[in-house]
């Protein structure tokens, strides 16, 4: 039974996988089933397989498909696009599925595009991911000669084309709606919701944004089928997914492993377990906007409900690891200066809250901070959180700062009676 | 990215830029031929303003007040909407840069990993502080969001190579084969 579909062509060498391979090892097999059943049949399939969004949110894939209008009355042009815009603190995942395997994203999309009735696709990826981007240009042609892509699919009415858009920075991209905006040609600011994109998205016309590991679900979803899906998970979640370990452990890298892996065996059997003499203080469970765990949340399955009840987020599932020999107050500054430098700058508590939070905790890890600083800083977690702002941006960069205030307060106290950072 | 730029420093850099003409006034027939070909995969050319700056600043290293007026002209995207375009993307330069972008990740795992230490390695060997370009014009340090290498912090990206598991002789080393590829190439 196959149980790495999302990693089963990714090899020790730093190549793509060819069309020749991708073919050899079952590729567009999803894609050619896909293409005789009924656009409604796969989306109750996605749905039933339980398939969440793995860019963070964690939202069922077929639920959210579900949304866009068809039949007669419905805007004729639609869009498929993928949010390809990895810039999480701490993710490594997109960059090793597009670099490794083009095709597998493509064959998604495809899927994704048939479903919805999208006949243009867009691959929004980040200006820094220069080889993944040459990558999926080249699968993309060779998908093109081979008949998977371009006009008239499998002799059929069906047309889809998919390009890449190379963007330029800024981590709000990955913010669907903003990603929607810079898509257009205009400024990454976020967009108010509803309506929602699958409505009124790009150029106000139905689109579907996901994820680069979601769409590369859904090739072997299809074809393998919704209990083989289900089953593939070890826990609640359905389904394999590309988890990563950083930070001072011995082995740290990506491994694609089953939902509801525990976390105990992520971090000390996969990536080896701490560096010699450093103990695991804490981690981020899926990205900097997630908030901290500690050592006793290590036996819990890496499932979005059980991470989120445990009072953090499953994320991005790449874990970055805090160990005992590193300032958890410096690593919350340099958490806190990244999302006040990629504010959009639209609402005033991003804008102006953030880099508040920045300057208060600057002192505080310079040896300057006040006794009141702490209220400060919990006060400002209220300020910027769920609510409050016009996008997740800000409420993200609250998660790492409120659970750190709790997790390492006496780090904090230390920081301001002693004046100085105790781990320099 | 703010720039810290010295304004003698932009003022020479400009001025060598101008003496050579790839660096302003109209686009070349290779840019427009480039931007045609993005422009073709959205239904109106106004879409295509941010790779048409990406696509010309791959030209011409930067984007000056004459670039974005022939991107303008071009595309017929009014200067000041393709202005807010090109001022909000972190990786489209309205200053000069130097011929080698340093791309130092700042991000959690690289700063659990040592990147601070790297980056002061940087500023002593180069005696420029993020956003500022060395005397010799050669390299720009910019502090850059998540590479995404996280396994292999700490990272760097110049220009579009990444270069993973990084220390100070490793730094050490690729500013030296850049200060000596440069020299070795005629200037321009």
């Amino acid at each position: 039974m196959l149980t790495n579909p999302l990693t089963k062509n990714v090899t020790d060498q730093n190549v793509a996988a060819d069309l020749g391979r991708y073919l050899e090892n079952g590729g567009y097999r999803g894609w050619r089933k896909a293409h005789t059943m009924a656009p409604d049949k796969i989306i109750e399939q996605v749905k039933d397989g339980g398939l969440r969004g793995r860019g963070g949110a964690g939202f069922n894939t077929g639920l959210k498909w579900s949304f866009v209008p068809r039949g007669e009355g419905s805007p004729e042009q639609k869009f498929i696009v993928c949010n390809a815009d990895e810039m999480e603190p701490g993710t490594f995942k997109d960059r090793l599925l597009m670099e490794r395997d083009p095709h597998l994203l493509l064959e998604g999309m495809a899927i994704a595009a048939y479903a919805i009735g999208a006949s243009i696709g867009y691959i929004f990826i980040r200006g820094e991911y220069h080889l993944a981007a040459e990558r999926l240009e080249n699968a993309i042609a060779e998908a093109r000669e081979q008949g998977f892509l371009g006009s008239n699919i499998f002799d059929s009415k069906f047309s889809l084309e998919i390009f890449v858009h190379r963007s330029a920075g800024n981590y709000i991209c990955g913010e669907e709606t903003a990603l929607l905006n810079a898509l257009e040609g205009r400024r990454a600011i976020p967009r108010a919701k509803p309506p929602f994109p699958q409505v009124s998205g790009l150029w106000g016309k139905p689109t579907v944004v996901n994820n680069v590991e979601t769409f590369c679900n859904i090739p072997h979803l299809i074809e393998l089928g919704v209990d083989w899906y289900r089953g593939l998970g070890r826990g609640e979640d359905a389904g394999s997914k590309v988890f990563g370990v950083s930070g001072k452990v011995n082995n740290p890298g990506t491994w694609e492993l089953p939902m509801g892996t525990p976390i105990r065996e992520i971090i000390e059997k996969h990536a080896g377990g701490m560096q010699d003499g450093l103990e695991l203080r804490g981690f981020l469970p899926g990205g900097g906007s997630t908030d901290f765990l500690g050592p006793e949340h290590l036996d819990l399955p890496m499932d979005y409900d059980v991470i989120g009840k445990a009072g953090s987020r499953m994320g991005t599932g790449t874990i970055i690891v805090l160990d005992n020999q590193t300032c958890p107050v410096g690593l919350v500054l340099n958490l806190s200066q990244f999302f006040a430098r990629e504010s959009c700058g639209w609402c005033t508590p991003c804008r102006d809250g953030l880099p508040w939070v920045v300057k208060i905790l600057q002192r505080i890890e310079d040896g300057e901070g006040l006794p009141e600083d702490l209220d400060l800083l919990r006060e400002q977690c209220q300020r910027i959180g769920p609510g409050k702002t016009f996008c997740a941006l800000a409420p993200g960069a609250a998660e790492p700062l409120q659970s750190a205030l709790k997790l390492f307060e006496q780090d904090f106290i230390d920081h301001i009676e002693n004046h100085c950072c105790p781990y320099e | 990215m703010s720039s810290l730029l010295e304004p003698e420093l932009i003022e020479v850099m400009e001025h060598s830029n101008r003496d050579s003409d790839k660096f302003s006034g109209p686009l070349t027939a290779e840019e427009k031929e480039e931007i045609d070909r993005e422009a073709s995969h959205y239904e109106n050319k106004s879409s295509v303003g941010l790779e048409a700056l990406r696509i010309v600043q791959k030209h011409r290293r930067w984007i000056s007040d004459d670039t974005i007026q022939a991107i303008s002209n071009y595309l017929d995207i009014p200067v000041a909407e393709l202005e807010s375009v090109a001022t909000y993307f972190q990786l489209i330069f309205r200053q000069p840069v130097g011929k080698e972008v340093i791309y130092l990740c700042k991000s959690a795992s690289c700063w659990v990993m040592g990147c601070d230490r790297l980056q002061k390695h940087i500023t002593e060997t180069l005696a420029i502080e993020p956003g500022q370009t060395s005397a010799d014009g050669i390299f720009t340090l910019l502090e850059t969001p998540c590479l995404g290498d996280c396994d292999k912090a700490p990272v760097l990206m110049l220009g579009e190579e990444m270069h993973r598991n990084l220390d100070e002789s490793a730094i050490d080393d690729l500013i030296d084969k850049k200060k000596k590829y440069h020299a070795d190439k005629s200037p321009d």
